[in-house]
């Protein structure tokens, strides 16, 4: 466990999110410090993308409070989260394909030399970032239509990290990686805690949550269902909490027995 | 992908593998040609920074070579790759001129090249308004009509209020822009296909047109100065001095050098891949003899046409702005994965509405060029087929009708085919029936060439 800051760089309070007739998200809370890697795992449909959406701007919240570093702040727009630090690499990693692959990483925020697209500037930057991140792309001048999965992810990922981001959301990372790229990739999520980011992993691969989680958040149907430091918590407990194996009539029973005997 | 396991899979399978295999080897063939390596710079391993480096090339890659045969090499590949660019254009113009000239040969006369050259600005400011459309792939069937209508409106500015004609210029051009502005919202905010709503324009601002001259039918523009004067056959760069050509062709070789230099430097001392000094050469020479050529021909004739001037202006500028800005990066983008563009920030509504607003006001600007032609706003001003040349010019010039690929040169090469298939045909005093079929013809056939490099570009990997 690394040492993690005592206010959290980003923290939800009573998040809710309505679509139409569905409570996609009911009372989530969720913190996540410099320096920590937080997993989000859940079932399919139990809110995981919806809360980074709204983290992300794409959907604005319902009820509740984002807190930025201890302060209330209201994101409505992806551009109130930018600003803000927050970098978000979606499932689909929504790269442009006719652009390469520097345009790509800066595309939103290029750098201007007198007014002009500093491409010089850009290109170097972007072979450096690439080379510390020990990226492997055949060329940064070719279209993004011209790399592999495995690239294009660590492109996506990449280009989270140009703007100099506080927190980065990684949406099932590895979900489409091939063994060797799930280790570059993983690799790559410990170089950004190194740095002292905070990193939200979305994942249902409990040995990638294992490899480099610090906390994991567990969501089931729109809420909150615990949150357990990754060193302390064995595979089965996280995978009950997934499942709702916790809830069932059972445990419920030896809860009201508690409860009596108590009394 | 290595060059033993292709053919041993295809012995093995059927034999339709074969042509696979045949590329497969001409590719790890071209590898081993190209072979050297540009200086890449090496880094680390992640988890121990001081072991030894590494490439950061993926060793399968075709990485281009240094040098002249590096960029001869890269241009076959690309070629192959379905990366066309400006080639079958370039080979369509030179058959189209050779037929004409076999049939006619006051074809290539200076008078006759003057002749296209001043023509085609025209509809060439429109085809510069459809690149940017093109660009987001999207349509704009506007065009045509808003070109009349700003003939149209100029005309009753000047002659029914007798406004300053600069002034009267101006407000056309706002019009325009409006115009495109106001499409662009239907397109953008409402989410009305662009093809319906500019199919709405092309009927709705051609009957406002018809409207505005129904009292008189014709407008006839004094021509002996201002903005009509500027843009009539009879207007020249520099009062048709000889010397006014060359000063042209002289400042865009000039210009061409001192970017390409520029750059070249620029990128040399940051440690990034440069164009070598023998490529350069070569571009700025080929320019420089299109430019001189082109100069020595038209001084023949009468001068360079001031219309010519501004859509070359409108051209370089134009360029400038989608390959050197933030705006054009943004257009690109978006004609590129809308949903990409919007994560990246990038207001998309916003970027629609300009492209649609630029494209009415490069509209509302070759509506001034056919005003300045036949000094006048007519009835049939932007009609017929006015807006299928504009489209075809800037498809067959090489831009995509798929979005995200192209760039605004392909209005200036596309006009010159087009304006020469147009000016060749009245040469042999063919009728307007044969015009339009063969113009067709030629549309289709530059669609075609776009669908079939886009299809190769997908199977090469850079659909």
């Amino acid at each position: 466990m690394v040492h993690v800051s005592a206010t959290p760089v980003l923290a939800l309070r009573g998040v809710s999110k309505r679509f139409g007739a569905v409570q996609a998200l009911t009372d989530v809370e969720l913190e996540v410090h410099a320096g920590e890697v937080v997993a989000l795992v859940g079932d399919n449909g139990a809110g995981k993308s919806t809360l980074v959406k709204t983290i992300a701007g794409v959907h604005p919240i319902d009820e509740g409070v984002i807190e930025w570093e201890g302060k209330p702040v209201s994101i409505t727009r992806p551009h109130d989260a930018q600003g803000l630090g927050v970098a978000t690499v979606y499932q689909d990693l929504a790269l442009c394909d006719n652009l390469d692959v520097v345009g790509n990483l800066y595309l939103g925020r290029e750098l201007l030399h007198r007014g002009v697209i500093d491409e010089v500037t850009m290109e170097k930057n972007a072979r450096e970032l690439l080379s510390t991140l020990s990226i492997r792309i055949p060329s940064v001048r070719i279209p993004i239509a011209s790399l592999s999965g495995g690239q294009r992810q660590v492109v996506a990922i990449a280009r989270a990290l140009i703007g100099d981001p506080k927190v980065v959301i990684l949406d099932e990372p590895t979900a489409a990686l091939g063994v060797e790229q799930t280790a570059q990739v993983l690799d790559l999520v410990e170089r950004l805690r190194e740095r002292d980011l905070g990193v939200i992993l979305i994942s249902h691969n409990m040995a990638d949550v294992k490899a480099v989680a610090d906390t994991v958040a567990v969501l089931r149907l729109g809420k909150n269902n615990g949150s357990f430091p990754v060193k302390d918590t064995s595979h089965e407990d996280i995978i009950a909490a997934i499942t709702g194996a916790t809830d069932n009539a059972v445990t419920r029973r030896a809860g009201r027995r508690t409860a009596e005997a108590a009394k | 992908m290595s060059d033993t396991s292709k053919p041993v899979q295809s012995e093995s399978s059927e034999p339709v593998k074969g042509t696979k295999t045949e590329k497969a080897a001409t590719a790890t063939e071209a590898a081993r040609a190209e072979g050297v390596v540009e200086g890449q710079e090496t880094v680390a391993p992640a988890d121990d920074p001081t072991a030894a480096p590494v490439t950061v090339v993926d060793p399968r890659l075709l990485i281009r070579e240094e040098g002249f045969k590096g960029y001869l090499t890269e241009f076959k590949r690309k070629v192959k790759g379905g990366e066309l660019g400006q080639i079958p254009v370039v080979l369509g113009l030179i058959v189209i001129w050779t037929i004409f000239q076999l049939q006619n040969d006051r074809f290539l006369s200076a008078d006759n090249l003057s002749n296209i050259s001043y023509f085609m600005s025209a509809t060439g400011m429109l085809a510069i308004g459809l690149v940017f459309v093109l660009l987001l792939g999207e349509i704009d069937l506007s065009v045509g009509s808003v070109s009349g209508l700003a003939s149209a409106l100029f005309a009753v500015f000047v002659t029914e209020h007798g406004m300053n004609p600069w002034l009267s210029l101006v407000l056309t051009i706002v019009t325009g822009i409006g115009i495109g502005a106001l499409h662009g919202w239907f397109f953008a905010k409402i989410g009305v296909p662009a093809f319906v709503v500019t199919l709405a324009g092309f009927l709705g601002w051609n009957g406002l047109m018809l409207w505005l001259l129904g009292s008189s039918g014709t407008i006839n523009l004094p021509s002996d100065s201002g903005p009509i004067h500027l843009l009539g056959q009879s207007s020249f760069f520099m009062d048709q001095a000889i010397i006014g050509a060359y000063v042209l062709a002289g400042l865009a070789v000039v210009l061409s050098a001192v970017g390409n230099f520029g750059e070249q430097r620029r990128r040399r001392a940051a440690g990034v891949p440069f164009r070598a000094t023998s490529e350069i050469l070569l571009r700025v020479g080929l320019l420089a003899l299109a430019a001189f050529v082109s100069a020595a021909v038209l001084n023949n004739a009468s001068g360079v046409s001031n219309a010519l001037v501004i859509f070359l202006a409108a051209l370089v500028i134009v360029d400038f702005v989608l390959r050197r800005t933030t705006y054009g990066r943004k257009v690109f983008a978006v004609g590129g994965g809308i949903e990409a563009a919007r994560r990246a920030g990038i207001n998309v509504p916003l970027v629609r509405i300009t492209v649609f607003a630029i494209s009415g006001g490069f509209a509302a600007v070759g509506g001034m060029f056919f005003a300045g032609q036949t000094a006048g706003a007519s009835l049939s001003a932007g009609g017929g087929n006015t807006l299928m040349l504009a489209i075809a010019a800037a498809v067959i010039g090489g831009t995509s009708l798929f979005g995200g690929r192209g760039t605004v040169w392909s209005a200036l090469l596309g006009m010159l085919v087009i304006q020469s298939i147009q000016t060749g045909l009245d040469l042999l005093n063919m009728n307007t029936s044969i015009q339009y079929m063969i113009t067709g013809g030629v549309l289709l056939g530059a669609v075609v060439i776009d669908s079939v490099s886009r299809k190769s570009q997908k199977a090469a990997g850079r659909g």
